[in-house]
């Protein structure tokens, strides 16, 4: 069953050959820089983590662990409570 | 006896002398109710990312100190009643977070030049 299916699929000739871009490893930079405390109090180490509206940025663009991810959103409330960072903005790098 | 973190903001339009007096006061609040300050900074007039209470600047405290849970509900009555504070925030600072402090504290008291890396 698979064999025919490979068969039929190398019928399809693709004008350009496909292009899969090779994707960067994505590595969580806490654990490679050993960090083990998010500071709320600093907004620029923070700013790494929001976009331009002021929102944190999900895991997969970031690419940090889950366990890291929460310190960040955790330190990002703290800092915004505080009016460190804004709660939405525009144009804030 | 757990360590804590405290920061809150002034209103901006206090003279020096109150707002000593106002640092006094919570810093005798913790010392009176059985705490102990670890360390204690004064940010001074910071712009606010968003205005608070109409004011766009605030004048900031950090309180670093040990107690117990009831200090902090105490010292944060005491936040609530006091007008002239417009936010507070304090927390229970975990193992890594009094490292970081401590080591925070020290390369500042050290004043050395090289950037403060974030740990």
């Amino acid at each position: 069953m698979a064999a025919n299916n490979n068969a039929q699929q190398s019928e399809i000739r693709y004008l350009n050959p496909v292009t899969v871009d090779v994707r960067k490893k994505k590595y969580c930079r806490f654990k490679k820089a050993g960090i083990k405390y998010v500071d709320y109090k600093d907004p620029e180490f923070l700013k790494k983590f929001l976009n331009e509206q002021g929102k944190i940025l999900p895991r997969r663009l970031t690419g940090t662990s889950q366990k890291f991810q929460k310190k960040v959103a955790q330190a990002v409330k703290r800092a915004r409570h505080l009016a460190i960072l804004p709660f939405v903005t525009d144009l804030m790098k | 006896m757990n360590n804590y973190e405290s920061v809150f903001i002034a209103t901006p339009v206090l003279s020096d002398q109150q707002l000593e007096e106002l640092f006094g006061k919570f810093r005798g609040v913790i010392t009176e109710n059985g705490g102990q300050i670890v360390n204690e900074e004064a940010w001074g007039v910071r712009k606010l990312a968003y205005p608070i209470q109409k004011k766009t600047t605030g004048y900031y405290f950090l309180l670093e100190f040990t107690g117990e849970g009831s200090l902090v509900d105490i010292l944060e009555t005491q936040y609530r009643r006091d007008e002239r504070v417009i936010r507070f925030l304090t927390f229970r600072q975990d193992k890594y977070a009094v490292e970081y402090s401590e080591k925070r504290r020290n390369k500042l008291a050290g004043k050395t030049t090289e950037k403060k890396e974030e740990e």
